[in-house]
C-alpha cells in the first residue's frame, strides 16, 4: 500500500501531480521509495537538492568529509556559514529546510566494505557521486550484489558521464570498466580541477534518471552511457553490454563479496590532497626551508604552466609532469634535487619517474607548495 | 579519414586536440597512427607489453570495439571514433 498524501504534499507536489506520466500515484510511490547517495559533494549537492524536493520520501547521505572553503564553487548544498561542518550535517539542514516533510538519515563515516552493505541494504536505489576509484569499485559491487539500480555519474574538468548500472536487466560499472586505471594516470578534480556548473549538469541528469527508475517511466540509461562535454556542448550516447567475464556480474564471476577495494585500485579512497612519495623519499615544507638556506637544492616544479601564475617558489624549474619523461636530459642526476607541485601527488609520480631512470637525490615536497604556503611563506596563496 | 574524439584528461598528450584525425583501416591501425602522431599518449593506452589497457575503451559509432572485434574492428572513412575515459571525480 502506497503512502497517502496530505493536504501540504499535494500542494507542495502539485506541478509534478499534473504530469500524467508521474501523477497521484507517482508521487505517491516517490513518498515510498528511499535512495542513497554516496557522496555530498560535486554530484551529490544537485543529487540530494533535487530528490528532496521531488518528494523521494527518505534519503540516506554518505559523508565523513567537513565542508571546505574550495568546494562552494560547485558544491551548492553547503554555503560560507557551513564551512568547517560535517557535510552531512550541512547536507541535511538544507534538505530538511527545502522539505520537511521527508526523511534525512546522515551516515557521517567512509563508505567502506565493513559498512556498506548495512547502509545500503535499506535503499531502493544508489546514486554513486563519490570522487574515488576504490569508492565507484565499491558503491557497484553492493549495488550488484544487493540487485539494487546503481545511478552513475563522475565528472572531470568539462567531461562527464552517466549511465545507469543494474546488473539485473544490463552491465554493470566493471562491465565497462573491469580494472581502474594504473595509480596516477588519471587526474582527480582536486588535482586537475573540475567547472563549477559540470557537476550540477551531470548530477541533475542523474537525480532525473534515479526518478526515472523510482517511477518506472521513460528510457533510465540501462545499456547506455552518456557522454558530455561542456565546452563542445555535446551529448553523446553510446552502447554498453554486458560484459560476458565480468567478475561480479557475470555468469562466471568469481567476486562474490566485497574486497579491499583500496588494494585492489592502488590509491586511497578519498582525492584529497597531502600526496607523499613514502618513507625516506619526502621533505616537509620546514625542512625544506632550513635546507635552503645552508645548501644549494635544485627546486623542479611539475605543475602546468597556468599553475604558476597562482604561486610560485623563486629559481625553481617549471617541468610539467606529463613532459618529464621527455625532458630528463634537461635535468643532471648527481645533483641534490626536491621535486614539488601543488600537493605532492604529481610530484610523488614525477619521483617515482626519475628514480626509475637513476635519479637517487631527489626528494618530494609532502603537501606540495600549499603545504610551503601554509608553513613557510603564508604571503602565498593556497589553491 | 577516420576522426577520433580526445577525452579531457587525454588531451595534454595531443597538444590539447579534442578530435585527431587519423589514419587506418582497423583500430589497431588507427592507434599506430595515434601513437606516430603522439608519442606521449602511448603509455596510457597500452601497458609494458603492448596491450591495450583494460580499462581504454573505444568505441566506433556508438559500439564498444570489445563488443566487435576488439582492435580487429574494421572502420569506414569518416566514422566517428571515441576514447572513452575512466574518470572518478563527483
Amino acid at each position: 500500500m502506497l503512502p497517502e498524501l496530505s493536504r501540504d504534499e499535494i500542494l507542495r507536489y502539485s506541478r509534478h501531480l499534473l504530469i500524467p506520466e508521474v501523477g497521484l500515484e507517482g508521487q505517491r510511490k516517490l513518498k515510498n521509495s528511499s535512495a542513497l547517495i554516496i557522496g555530498t559533494g560535486g554530484l551529490g549537492s544537485p543529487v540530494a537538492l533535487y530528490l528532496a524536493a521531488a518528494g523521494i520520501g527518505r534519503l540516506g547521505l554518505v559523508d565523513y568529509d567537513v565542508v571546505d572553503a574550495s568546494n562552494l564553487q560547485r558544491q551548492v548544498i553547503h554555503g560560507t556559514s557551513t564551512v568547517g561542518k560535517l557535510k552531512v550535517e550541512s547536507a541535511r539542514d538544507k534538505l530538511v529546510d527545502l522539505n520537511p516533510d521527508i526523511q534525512v538519515d546522515i551516515y557521517n563515516e567512509p563508505y567502506t566494505s565493513e559498512n556498506a552493505l548495512r547502509i545500503a541494504r535499506d535503499h531502493d536505489i544508489i546514486l554513486d557521486g563519490t570522487d574515488n576509484f576504490p569508492t565507484r569499485y565499491l558503491t557497484n559491487d553492493v549495488a550488484v550484489f544487493l540487485g539494487k539500480p546503481n545511478v552513475y555519474a563522475s565528472i572531470y574538468r568539462f567531461d562527464g558521464q552517466v549511465s545507469v548500472f543494474h546488473a539485473k536487466e544490463g552491465p554493470c560499472y566493471r562491465c565497462l570498466f573491469p580494472e581502474p586505471p594504473p595509480p596516477g594516470l588519471v587526474p582527480s578534480c582536486a588535482e586537475g580541477g573540475v567547472l563549477g556548473v559540470l557537476p550540477g549538469t551531470i548530477g541533475t541528469i542523474q537525480a532525473t534518471e534515479a526518478l526515472k527508475v523510482l517511477l518506472g517511466i521513460g528510457e533510465p540509461l540501462i545499456g547506455k552511457l552518456l557522454l558530455y562535454n561542456a565546452l563542445d556542448m555535446s551529448f553523446d550516447f553510446v552502447k554498453l553490454k554486458k560484459n560476458p567475464n565480468c567478475r561480479v556480474c557475470g555468469p562466471n564471476a568469481d567476486i562474490k563479496e566485497l574486497i579491499d577495494y583500496e588494494e585492489f585500485c592502488g590509491v586511497p579512497s578519498h582525492d584529497h590532497e597531502e600526496g607523499s612519495a613514502g618513507a625516506g623519499w619526502d621533505i616537509t615544507a620546514t625542512e625544506l626551508a632550513e635546507r635552503v638556506k645552508h645548501n644549494h637544492l635544485k627546486l623542479l616544479d611539475v605543475r602546468e604552466p597556468h599553475e604558476l601564475e597562482i604561486s610560485a617558489l623563486p629559481n625553481a624549474v617549471n617541468i610539467p609532469l606529463g613532459q618529464l619523461a621527455a625532458r630528463l636530459s634537461e635535468l643532471d642526476s648527481a645533483e641534490e634535487m626536491v621535486i614539488f607541485c601543488k600537493s605532492g601527488s604529481r610530484s610523488a609520480r614525477g619521483l617515482e619517474l626519475l628514480a626509475s631512470a637513476g635519479f637517487k637525490k631527489v626528494k618530494n615536497l609532502k603537501g606540495g607548495i600549499n603545504a610551503w604556503a601554509r608553513e613557510v611563506d603564508t604571503s602565498l596563496p593556497v589553491y | 579519414m577516420p576522426v577520433l574524439r580526445i577525452p579531457t584528461p587525454l588531451r595534454v598528450y595531443t597538444n590539447g586536440q579534442s578530435e585527431v584525425t587519423v589514419n587506418g583501416s582497423d583500430i589497431s591501425e588507427v592507434l599506430t597512427d595515434l601513437t606516430t602522431q603522439y608519442p606521449a599518449i602511448k603509455p596510457h593506452l597500452f601497458n609494458e607489453g603492448g596491450e591495450l589497457r583494460p580499462f581504454v575503451n573505444i568505441f566506433v559509432g556508438e559500439n564498444n570495439i570489445k563488443d566487435l572485434q576488439g582492435v580487429s574492428t574494421a572502420i569506414r572513412d569518416g566514422e566517428k571514433l571515441m576514447l572513452i575515459p575512466s574518470i572518478a571525480g563527483g
